[in-house]
């Protein structure tokens, strides 16, 4: 039986495969594995945040510091790599701590000092993006053999296309997020703080431990999309992914999860991703397109898919009035 | 209930303050192992503060708590549950979104290595379930099951949590009759088992059906405990009230009706309510009975226009109108006190002053502001004439006990002058006190001409003040009850004639 909570899933991978379908009708070329695998490059470091940023709206919170923290990582990356002999697996990890402590430390502001989570990742976007712009204003390239090494690793079809390491970490990504999410006590805790905080806490749920650990996983993951947009971009820009949150907020709402927090999947979040990059690559297929049309196919799809949330919580409350399942015991 | 026994739980000294007020002062509790202990006293005596200080929802002031023979001090109800003090609130406190099984385990899910093993903790929760008489399929959400369901679910969880005591916050007061006689049976088990068990009810009928002992706290202070084996109902209410209520309530009930105010005929709507038919006269109280989902709630909310009708006719002193949603409502004089007062009734944030003001200034239009010195006369008015007790006017209005949020309510619809006041429920959750001032209440508006329509689950209620009472079944109006007609058990035969009815909900 399928479950009103796995609706919006489905209609998710529905509008894939439709869309996909409708793409492949009008330009057979799309069907090809290179497309795939540059779809799967192209979003990859959008993915990797989304699924942070899924783990923090299913909780019922926002994080809209996660393009600044690209946007850090990027720069930071990039200063240590040229004024340091520090090696980039060190620096990476050096990154992600900081990263995962940003997001913490947002967190724990936002728990103990019972703010709202918009107004504390506010907070935190502006000052991701200064200390971006403090390390440098320049665009500064990355060139170490190290990159180069990373950049070389690709698993190429017999049709050209190239399956990079970026877009295996993205999967990756997902596939630990699937789990954390829906086979750990982490992920339940997460559902249940986005059912609802005050009676989380009266259920026992650890809210202090999980609200920050939210925060520090798309902190994180923000760091770790940093590492993979320098992958992908060879350079560190103070300026790049800005809106980038957005996007992620999109990518998780087209995938399936309600803004208020509590139903949703990561998978969702997955093909809400693969939607948003098979508009963009219809697009490039055009070529007569504007590219701002992906910004309105977009905005018409997150339209579609409140509405279509909004008629599934209709449609369950009207549902549970008439659900009975008393037994008298004998 | 021998000294000699080393009591489970004792609470020696327990202080609580709130800006304000003294919440608990110097009280004392002692449980025992496998004794059911009653909590009794009026809404805002301290009950439900003395509940969350012993299972670290707040900290306490003063005072310490021995469980089992060690000093504990829970920090918060994770706490308090793991070292064996479980909890089930008035409200039912679970998780909509999270599947039966999801929130019976929460935070305790059986597991394989790192991952929560779902198969197994589906197949726990149908087992447990199964010994509350409910089988249901634990991996759907709780939310497409029943309240009564959903509270089944609740007590479950905090009985598997619990290991040594139990504590239940009003987990009747949504249950139907088969649905409490199926509590206790588990209660009892339970008590068999060794828990301790701390019941808080208003129903006193159930303190005396089940309870072993009682404490009874007023204002804060603990003011008896009772043995209940020797005690009478009269001991309890006057330790409660501290003064001795009359024998019965009843409120005056006119011989003759005042004119015609309302006709509805064949309000109805699929799925929530058949074809319903009503005459009410000023000064008349309409009773309005049935089980929990017979469609009380439904026939109120369709009246006043809060869910809007498939079709009906709604005449008003002859005139036909057109209520299509609680703003046509108002404007006629109608006044609905909706059953949920938590979710449908106070806005928890505002102050109780602009809780009670609120309908009327909805009524006058936001743009011409109730001035306010009128504001304040009429809160001050209510909150004297109807004792609402707070510490101030200023207090965000969830601070405040049930009854006197109840009444709060009251005040904010009795504010605009109503001609015809529905009420749902107006004393459900509520202490024996707050109930006979409802009570005495609603004789008061009758008598002033107004028209009032109850709907209650408590017989006794209706019984003392209706004038008639119309008996709802399976969503249908099928009796109506007058004068000398109206008693609990024509009202309960009623409800009862057909077999079916047996399967409660």
């Amino acid at each position: 039986m399928i479950r009103s909570t796995h609706l919006p899933l489905i209609v998710t991978l529905a509008t894939f495969v439709l869309a996909y379908a409708l793409c492949a009708w009008q330009y057979p070329a799309m069907l090809s594995l290179r497309v795939v695998a540059n779809l799967l490059t192209d979003n990859a470091f959008l993915g990797i945040v989304a699924v942070g940023m899924t783990f923090v709206i299913l909780s019922g919170g926002i994080d809209l510091s996660v393009g600044s923290v690209i946007a850090f990582t990027g720069v930071f990356l990039a200063v240590v790599l040229r004024d340091t002999t520090m090696h980039p697996l060190m620096a990476f990890a050096l990154v992600l701590v900081i990263t995962s402590a940003f997001g913490a430390a947002m967190g724990s502001i936002i728990h103990y000092l019972e703010m709202p989570p918009f107004i504390v990742t506010l907070a935190g976007m502006f000052l991701a993006r200064g200390a971006a712009y403090v390390l440098s204003t320049d665009s500064v390239p990355i060139t170490h053999e190290f990159y180069d090494a990373l950049q070389q690793v690709y698993w190429k079809t017999a049709s050209g296309g190239r399956f990079r390491l970026i877009g295996g970490v993205m999967i990756l990504t997902f596939l630990v997020g699937i789990v954390v999410a829906h086979r750990t006590r982490f992920g339940q805790n997460v559902y249940a703080l986005g059912g609802g905080s005050a009676t989380s806490r009266l259920m026992g749920v650890p809210v202090a431990s999980t609200t920050i650990g939210i925060y520090a996983i798309s902190g994180g993951l923000a760091g770790l999309a940093g590492i993979v947009f320098s992958l992908y971009t060879s350079a560190g820009y103070s300026l790049a992914t800005v809106g980038v949150e957005l996007d992620a907020i999109a990518a998780v709402v087209i995938g399936g999860t309600l803004l208020t927090g509590g139903f949703g999947f990561i998978a969702g979040t997955f093909f809400g991703i693969l939607i948003m990059g098979l508009i963009q690559t219809y697009i490039v297929f055009d070529g007569t397109l504007s590219s701002w049309w992906t910004k309105i196919v977009i905005g018409g799809l997150l339209f579609a898919f409140i509405l279509l949330q909004k008629g599934l919580t209709w449609a369950s409350t009207a549902r549970r009035k008439a659900a009975t399942g008393f037994v008298t015991p004998s | 209930m021998t000294d000699e026994r080393r009591p489970m739980l004792q609470a020696k000294g327990i202080s609580k303050f709130f800006p304000g007020t003294v919440a608990l002062d110097n009280v004392e509790l002692t449980l025992h192992a496998g004794e059911i202990h009653a909590l009794l006293g009026e809404n805002g005596a301290g009950k439900s503060t003395l509940i969350k200080c012993l299972t670290g929802v707040y900290r306490r002031d003063g005072g310490m708590v021995v469980l089992d023979g060690t000093e504990v001090d829970p920090t918060s109800t994770h706490h308090s549950q793991t070292l064996g003090i479980g909890t089930v609130y008035q409200e039912v406190n679970l998780l909509p979104n999270l599947t039966v099984a999801e929130n019976l385990y929460l935070g305790r899910q059986p597991m394989r290595g790192p991952f929560v093993d779902r198969r197994r903790m589906n197949a726990h929760a149908r087992e447990t379930l199964r010994d509350y008489g409910i089988r249901i399929d634990p991996a759907q959400p709780l939310a497409t099951y029943s309240v009564a369901i959903q509270q089944v679910v609740a007590i479950a969880r905090a009985v598997e949590m619990s290991g040594k005591v139990l504590i239940l916050d009003e987990p009747t007061a949504s249950l139907d009759h088969d649905e409490v006689q199926l509590l206790f049976s588990v209660i009892r088990r339970l008590k068999d088992r060794g828990l301790a068990v701390v019941f808080i009810t208003h129903f006193l009928d159930q303190v005396f059906d089940i309870c072993d002992c009682a404490t009874v706290l007023r204002n804060g202070q603990v003011v008896g405990r009772l043995d209940l084996a020797t005690a009478s109902r009269n001991d309890v209410i006057s330790l409660m009230l501290g003064r001795q209520l009359a024998a019965q309530v009843r409120a005056p009930k006119p011989e003759t009706a005042g004119k015609p105010l309302l006709q509805i005929e064949g309000l109805q709507k699929t799925g929530m309510l058949g074809s319903f038919n009503l005459d009410l006269h000023e000064g008349e109280v309409i009773g309005l009975a049935g089980l929990l989902g017979s469609g009380r709630t439904e026939a109120a909310n369709l009246i006043f226009g809060a869910v809007k009708a498939d079709q009906g006719k709604l005449r008003l002193r002859g005139k036909d109108i057109q209520v299509r949603n609680p703003r046509d409502a108002v404007a006629h004089g109608f006044a609905l006190c909706p059953e949920d007062r938590k979710t449908d009734g106070i806005v928890g944030e505002l102050s109780v002053r602009d809780n009670i003001v609120l309908a009327l200034q909805a009524r006058q239009g936001w743009m011409r502001k109730v001035p306010r010195k009128k504001v304040d006369a009429i809160a001050e008015h209510y909150v004297r004439t109807l004792d609402i007790r707070l510490a101030n006017l200023d207090m965000p209005i969830r601070l405040l006990s049930g009854g006197n949020q109840q009444k709060a309510l009251l005040a904010r619809w009795l504010a605009t002058d109503p001609d015809f006041l529905i009420l749902d429920e107006p004393t459900r959750g509520i202490d024996i006190g707050a109930h006979a001032e409802i009570i005495a209440l609603i004789g008061r508006l009758q008598q002033d001409g107004m028209a009032l329509l109850v709907a209650s689950s408590e017989m006794e209620e209706l019984v003392a003040y209706a004038s008639r009472v119309i008996v709802l079944r399976d969503r249908n109006q099928v009796k109506e009850l007058t004068g000398d007609e109206i008693t609990s058990e024509n009202i309960i035969r009623a409800i009862a004639a057909d077999p079916r009815m047996e399967v409660a909900e």
